[in-house]
């Protein structure tokens, strides 16, 4: 077998894996295996302007893709900027491969330039990491590293690079499979739960399909939806869960929690049987956990474990792959051979009470003369894109906004980081996402102070030619938090304000982009038109008004019934 | 109530640390941690002793399994088990108590395996109910230092086939 030297291992290894494009940002401990990709000329490199970005496109591009997202970047301050990335990435189980460069192993432990312990820091928020002490474990761990980064519930994986491993060199033994024998996660769920979860549906009246990210990242939404029309039963989904189930289908009851719809959190609140599917049962989905769904029995599948029981009791736990257990599910129904109609006239009235919610409380907002709002935004870039573009977000109001006013009926269309809620992640991964479909519309949908968290991207955008669209609601605040200092701190807006907001319109023309901006409702359309017609990188910046909430709205730690409206 | 966990884990060296950040992360609390090798070099058996009821203990069960240098975690204290804990204590024995520390050693079984003009280390084996007797006994007469091993425990195999 040939010798090879560990930088080119990676190299290698990148390629066996299907990679075809990496994001990363170069430095003195990772300059090697910068010169063996140039070597070897098969991998794209995005290079991005700062290391978060980096891991954010690459997690952008997995969440679109389904595969795994890679980034690169030196040792010290290069890995330690990632961090976010990959917290953001491991909170939404987000398979993204992180390589770091260390110093080399002799100087390990001697505070020497560059040098953080990066496995250290990055323990409680990956999926797992390695140090690679012999470049002849390299292989062995780089093939490991894919394939926990992408197999059971999925996650961030960081291989700790130092110097000297990437320099000496080993035969190049790849392993075609991995077998770890302390990492075996369940997929196939038990036939037997199966049968127990039949069993309350065929007793439920009131069943309410609560489905999450899972469904999306295991593949589901085809079996999601038929079961739902199959038993007829209505879904509400997570904000990771949005395009697992079409939000355009009549049984769509949208988003629930606590900017869910009205409809879907009492549908939540007075079903007799929760049908969970890749979802965790997160805070901001139970509001208080006393008074979260006192009537519904519950049916948990996932395939983490620790995500079941671990915040509300459940009466049939199903651990496996959603797409499997769904499978079985159906298969299950089908063998007990109901015809659909029955179905539907078990639920009928069921349907017809959460109708008569969503007829009380829709979804909408106040119109205002003269003054844009960010839902009619919203609601016309949908429109304008016809709900086919791939929607990454920031974090805040906008957000929630696009959530609740954007229809995704296609899973992998939403981008979003739910579970850490980072700022500054969405148009990195609109990036990624957009590396991953040339072709496709991306576009990041921002608030004015979340895009300044990574708008050094830009450059990384027009760099690569990418027609990323940016649409800023612009409301000069720190809207969320100004939401909440409004309604539950007497309106004292503490260091929410900005009294400095750049001109966007310029910031896009200084990197060479198109900046388009609107300031009175007569010229959202147009401007959304103009901006998604324009060729290449461009920001829509929508002047909106200053002080709008987002509703329906549970506060923190209140029942999900106790819902402030419009 | 107290759980006494028996780990099977890779012996690698994130395994440590990983385990230990785990429960300092989730909030769950340590009461004592042991770890060596086992007949196989490349598994270590860790011990560990932890409190909670039984939602939280089902948690820090799931969430150790999940940690993939874990292979196996038992809770031995679900069933019959054996558990084995070791001090050695240095306490004051000048001329008026050098007689009762020896025969506190006799009563308990504890050896001596120090010997100073003003002190003995004694060894002292047994369950953490015999180890917290010794303590308190020995308190009044002056303990000087004290150093434990934490549990160690094993499942009890079944008497009748
Ligand atoms: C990195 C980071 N820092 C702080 C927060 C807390 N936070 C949540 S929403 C929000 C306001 C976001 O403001 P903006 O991007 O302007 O969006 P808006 O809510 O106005 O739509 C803040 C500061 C966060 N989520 N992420």
């Amino acid at each position: 077998m040939a010798k090879m030297a560990g930088k080119e291992m990676v190299v290698e290894a990148l390629k066996r894996e299907g990679v075809e494009v990496i994001f990363g940002f170069p430095g003195g401990a990772i300059i090697d295996i910068y010169d063996a990709l140039e070597k070897d000329g098969s991998i794209k490199h995005v290079l991005v302007r700062h290391e978060q970005g980096a891991a954010h496109a690459a997690d952008g591009y997995a969440r679109a893709s389904g595969k795994v997202g890679v980034c690169l970047v030196t040792s010290g301050p290069g890995a330690t900027n990632t961090v976010t990335g990959i917290a953001t990435a491991y909170m939404d189980s987000i398979p993204i491969v992180v390589l770091t460069g260390q110093v080399p192993t002799g100087l390990i432990g001697n505070d020497a330039f560059q040098e953080v312990d990066i496995v250290g820091i990055t323990r409680p928020c990956t999926k797992h990491n390695y140090l690679v002490k012999d470049v002849k474990d390299l292989p062995r761990i780089l093939k490991e590293a894919f394939y926990i980064a992408r197999s059971g519930r999925p996650g961030p994986v960081l291989i700790d690079l130092p110097k000297d491993v990437q320099n000496s060199t080993a035969e190049f033994d790849y392993p075609e499979e991995v077998d770890l024998r302390s990492y075996k996660p369940v997929l196939s769920p038990h036939q037997k739960q199966i049968k127990r979860a039949f069993k309350l549906i065929e007793q439920a009246k009131n069943p309410v399909i609560y489905a999450g990210g899972g469904v999306i990242i295991s593949g589901a939404h085809k079996e999601l939806r038929k079961l739902a029309e199959t038993i007829w039963s209505p879904v509400t989904m997570t904000l990771m869960g949005l395009g697992g189930f079409p939000g355009t289908h009549e049984l769509s009851l949208g988003m629930l929690g606590m900017h869910g719809t009205y409809c879907a959190n009492m549908a939540m609140a007075n079903s007799d049987l929760i049908i969970a599917v890749g979802a965790r049962f997160d805070d901001r989905v139970t509001g208080k956990i006393d008074a979260f769904a006192p009537k519904a029995k519950i049916i948990h599948i996932d395939v983490d474990p620790t995500s079941i029981q671990k915040n509300v009791k459940v009466d049939v736990p199903i651990v496996g792959d959603c797409r499997k257990a769904l499978k079985m599910l159906i298969a299950a129904i089908e063998e007990d051979g109901r015809p659909s109609e029955i179905w539907k006239e078990k639920h009928e009235p069921w349907l017809e009470q959460l109708k008569a919610w969503n007829e009380r409380h829709p979804l909408s907002y106040k119109t205002e003369e003269g003054v844009i709002k960010p839902q009619y935004v919203i609601e016309k870039l949908y429109e304008l894109t016809k709900g086919k573009a791939i929607i990454t977000t920031e974090v805040g109001q906008n957000q929630m906004w696009a959530a609740q006013f954007y229809k995704f009926d296609e899973p992998r269309t939403l981008l979003s980081s739910g579970g850490l809620g980072t700022m500054g992640y969405g148009f990195p991964a609109a990036i990624g996402a957009q590396m991953a479909f040339p072709d496709k519309l991306v576009v990041d949908i921002a608030g004015d102070g979340s895009i300044q968290m990574n708008i050094q991207e830009m450059a990384t955008a027009m760099e690569q030619r990418l027609p990323v669209k940016i649409v800023i609601l612009n409301n000069q605040f720190l809207g969320m938090v100004r939401q909440w200092q409004e309604l539950f701190y007497d309106r004292r807006y503490v260091a929410t304000s900005f009294q400095v907001t750049p001109d966007f319109v310029k910031i896009a023309e200084a990197y060479g982009a198109k900046g388009f901006r609107a300031t009175k409702p007569e010229e959202v359309e147009s401007v959304l038109k103009e901006g998604l017609e324009t060729p290449g990188l461009v920001i829509m910046e929508f002047a909106i008004a200053k002080e709008e909430g987002v509703f329906p709205m549970v506060p923190a730690g209140k029942a999900t019934t106790e819902m402030l409206l419009v | 109530m107290k759980h006494t966990l028996s780990l099977l884990v890779e012996n690698s060296p994130g395994a440590l640390s990983r385990i230990a950040g785990l429960f300092s992360g989730r909030g769950f609390n340590i009461e004592s941690l042991c770890v060596a090798p086992t007949l196989d070099p490349t598994m270590s058996r860790l011990t560990l002793v932890t409190r909670g009821d039984d939602f939280i203990i089902e948690q820090i069960i799931k969430q150790l399994n999940r940690l993939i240098d874990v292979y196996k975690v038992v809770d031995v204290s679900e069933g019959e088990f054996v558990e084995r804990e070791m001090a050695l204590i240095k306490v004051k024995a000048e001329a008026e108590t050098r007689a009762e520390v020896l025969r506190m050693c006799d009563i308990f079984r504890c050896k001596v395996v120090d010997v100073s003009p003003k002190t003995y280390t004694i060894e002292v084996t047994g369950p953490e109910s015999k180890l917290k007797a010794v303590i308190e006994l020995l308190k009044p007469i002056g303990i000087k230092e004290i150093s434990r091993t934490g549990t160690i425990a094993m499942q009890r195999e079944k008497k009748s086939s």
